[in-house]
């Protein structure tokens, strides 16, 4: 199943071309991504940098959840409203973009990891939750979550690059990841 | 020498030149420079939050200055990093960039409030307003060189 079809459909409804047309919506809401990015990815990096035992030592892990992650929330709403517009400017070329892919199976796996998290990992925080450095499963899953943001924001800016484009001539693996539609098929 | 012939002299250095010539290393230097804004993001807003009398509220503003201050140097140390050889490869072009402009007069104004004036004072008695507005003033300065410094890839 392909969901080129739909992206294909979203491409030529109106606001899409809009959008994409835009002399000055897409670079300001393209801004408003990378302002997001402070908001968010700097929140996320703080709790992670305490969940590791490096930054904030005297705060207790509770603390810093219950202070600073609705600020990352916050962030979330604005990278989310912000990104589905980004591709919605651009839903073909997007979709068919390695990058993309793989910032949307990282953006998965942080999911995951954050439900790891609060399933597993947090569930005897109490015992843990004043001291400098949290137990190896919580620093585990707060370096994950560094690598995986860190990736998710190198794939996301890269996704600006044509190099496997599927206009370009790409090699057939290349073609398979980024699923172009060639013209033997 | 004009100023134009020295960002064209900076241009042509062995920096500048290398990163032209290779088809990875800006986007992948551009990629650092984007992480180290979130790292920068994150240690100054720790500061400005308490400042407007949100985040770590059981924190003191000189404690969250203190908790956020070695992130701070170390995010600044990955901008400058990765900013200068950015700017090397494509000096001229920034020369002629008003974003360019906007973000060299900002950075400055930002870095010498937050170290001359945001710190110091955050390390005194402030009244609540007075807190909030050293806060308030730290995003729009920081937030604003975030955003020419984006558009510097949009405009020219």
């Amino acid at each position: 199943m392909s969901l080129l079809p739909f992206c294909e459909w979203l491409a030529a409804t109106a606001g899409s071309i809009a959008l994409h047309e835009s002399l000055y919506a897409y670079p300001l809401i393209e801004s408003t991504h990378v302002l997001g990015l402070l908001l968010f990815g700097g929140t996320v990096a703080m709790v992670d940098l305490r969940l590791l035992g490096v930054a904030f030592k005297e705060v207790p892990v509770s603390r810093m959840n219950a202070r600073i992650l609705p600020w990352t929330v916050a962030g979330a709403v604005v990278m989310m409203v912000t990104g589905f517009l980004l591709f919605y400017a651009i839903p073909v070329r997007t979709y068919q973009s390695v990058w993309f892919r793989a910032k949307v199976i990282f953006l998965v796996a942080a999911a995951v990891n954050v439900w790891i998290f609060h399933r597993r990992v947090s569930r005897n925080r109490r015992q843990w939750d004043e001291a400098p450095r949290p137990p190896l499963g919580a620093r585990i899953t707060a370096g994950t979550s560094l690598a995986l943001w860190s990736g998710i924001i190198v794939f996301g800016r890269m996704i600006a690059y044509n190099w496997f484009d599927c206009y370009r001539p790409q090699s057939p693996f290349v073609q398979w990841l980024a699923g172009c539609v060639t013209e033997a098929a | 020498m004009t100023w134009v012939e020295r960002f064209d002299a900076l241009e042509r250095g062995p920096v500048g030149a290398a990163i032209r010539e290779s088809l990875w290393l800006f986007p992948a230097i551009e990629a650092v420079h984007l992480l180290g804004l979130a790292l920068l993001g994150g240690a100054v807003l720790m500061v400005d939050l308490r400042l407007v009398g949100a985040g770590l509220t059981e924190r003191t503003p000189a404690q969250a200055v203190a908790d956020a201050r070695p992130w701070l140097l170390c995010a600044i140390a990955v901008m400058f990093a990765t900013g200068v050889p950015l700017f090397l490869s494509e000096a001229v072009k920034c020369f002629y960039n008003f974003s360019f402009w906007v973000k060299m007069t900002t950075l400055p104004v930002a870095l010498a409030f937050t170290f001359l004036v945001k710190h110091p004072l955050a390390r005194r008695d402030l009244s609540r307003p007075a807190a909030a507005l050293l806060g308030l003033a730290s995003i729009a300065l920081w937030f604003t060189v975030a955003a020419a410094g984006r558009w510097i890839g949009f405009s020219g």
